[in-house]
């Protein structure tokens, strides 16, 4: 009964934060408002969400999101100067990448954290989803990149999402 | 106080959100071009929008969040189009200065969006 | 300090629209025009969010919101057109 009313929990709790920010009020109505969008979005949206989202660590995602945040930040300085230097600084190059994420919802975090951080765009995927091809700014060692993106993105998003405890 | 906050914030941000722009025009192809917009800009935007949150809080009693939403939209949409953009470019076989990866060009529309 | 601030601030974002316009007309690829485009939009949701602060007024934010979800959704349809020839299936 629970499962049928409440498919998605996670997304019952986004959209009812989605709708308090959007509103820009935080009264007890929109809040109860919120909370029955949240309720009947994702039940007259289940079959556009066929799999349950699991989170098996919630607290390493947090963290997670931090370090990317900060790496963003460092990232864009990085990419600031490397547009200002101009031509001359820029030593593009694709990487391949091969993944050992097997979730669909953890490749995408993962091609999206790429996009966003250290010089580098994620621009394709493999069809049977083992290689990520990336686009880097400046590439001076390919195996170093390879090495950086699989520790520090996909190993914590491994043991967040695909972990089993 | 707040006011020097923003101030320096609105400056940061529309500094990044020229310095995307610069990149788009000046770099050599197409794909270090995307570098600039996805990066420099979306960060640009963002702490435009922070500003924006910190100058409508302060002076009334609720804190006005909403521009969170646009931000937190900015940040997951931006790499979502560069992805799509940088594969739409593959397929075309834009020219590229870094030699394009062998694997990629011959496929055509699969990946992230399978279309179903 | 402020007005000071919303002037350069002004003056940057509407060299970026510039920069991103001339990208726009020379191309030369299609998905050029359309990275030019997408910073478009985004340069105006930052143009939109200094109005708002300039005037005071919290009205620019809903066209800032709608800015923001168009252009995603155009650029994302734009890109299928490229890759499939088609954008409806």
């Amino acid at each position: 009964m629970l499962r049928r009313l409440l498919p998605h929990p996670l997304l019952t709790l986004v959209l009812t934060l989605t709708w308090l920010l959007l509103v820009n009020s935080f009264t007890i109505g929109q809040a109860l408002l919120g909370l029955l969008l949240g309720l009947v979005i994702p039940a007259f949206t289940r079959h556009f969400w066929p799999d349950p989202v699991r989170i098996a660590r919630p607290w390493w995602l947090v963290f997670f999101l931090l370090k990317v945040l900060w790496d963003i930040l460092v990232a864009n300085v990085a990419v600031a100067a490397l547009i200002l230097g101009g031509r001359r600084f820029v030593q593009p190059a694709f990487v391949s990448v091969p993944l050992d994420l097997r979730t669909e919802l953890a490749i995408s975090i993962l091609a999206n954290t790429v996009s966003l951080t250290p010089g580098t765009v994620s621009a394709w995927l493999s069809p049977d989803r083992r290689t990520l091809v990336v686009h880097g700014l400046r590439v001076t060692d390919a195996a170093a990149l390879v090495h950086e993106i699989k520790t520090r993105y996909e190993r914590p998003l491994i043991d967040i999402f695909e972990s089993t405890c | 106080m707040q006011e020097i906050a923003v101030s320096v914030l609105i400056i940061i941000g529309a500094a990044f959100t020229f310095i995307g722009s610069l990149g788009l025009a000046r770099l050599g192809d197409f794909y270090t071009r995307l570098h600039g917009p996805t990066k420099a800009t979306t960060l640009g935007v963002g702490a435009l929008l922070i500003a924006s949150v910190i100058h409508f809080s302060t002076g009334s009693e609720m804190p006005s969040l909403h521009e969170v939403l646009v931000t937190v939209f900015l940040f997951i949409t931006a790499p979502v189009s560069a992805h799509l953009l940088a594969k739409a470019a593959l397929q075309l076989r834009v020219r590229s200065i870094a030699p394009p990866p062998a694997e990629a060009e011959s496929s055509s529309g699969t990946g992230l969006d399978r279309g179903d | 300090m402020l007005s000071i601030a919303l002037i350069i601030a002004f003056t940057l974002v509407a060299a970026a629209l510039l920069l991103s316009l001339w990208r726009l007309l020379i191309g030369p690829d299609e998905p050029d025009r359309i990275l030019a485009l997408d910073t478009l939009y985004v340069n105006t949701i930052a143009l939109l969010v200094l109005l708002g602060i300039l005037l005071g007024s919290d009205l620019y934010f809903e066209a800032a919101l709608l800015i923001a979800l168009m252009g995603f959704v155009g650029t994302v349809a734009l890109c299928k057109y490229l890759l499939r020839g088609d954008i409806i299936e």
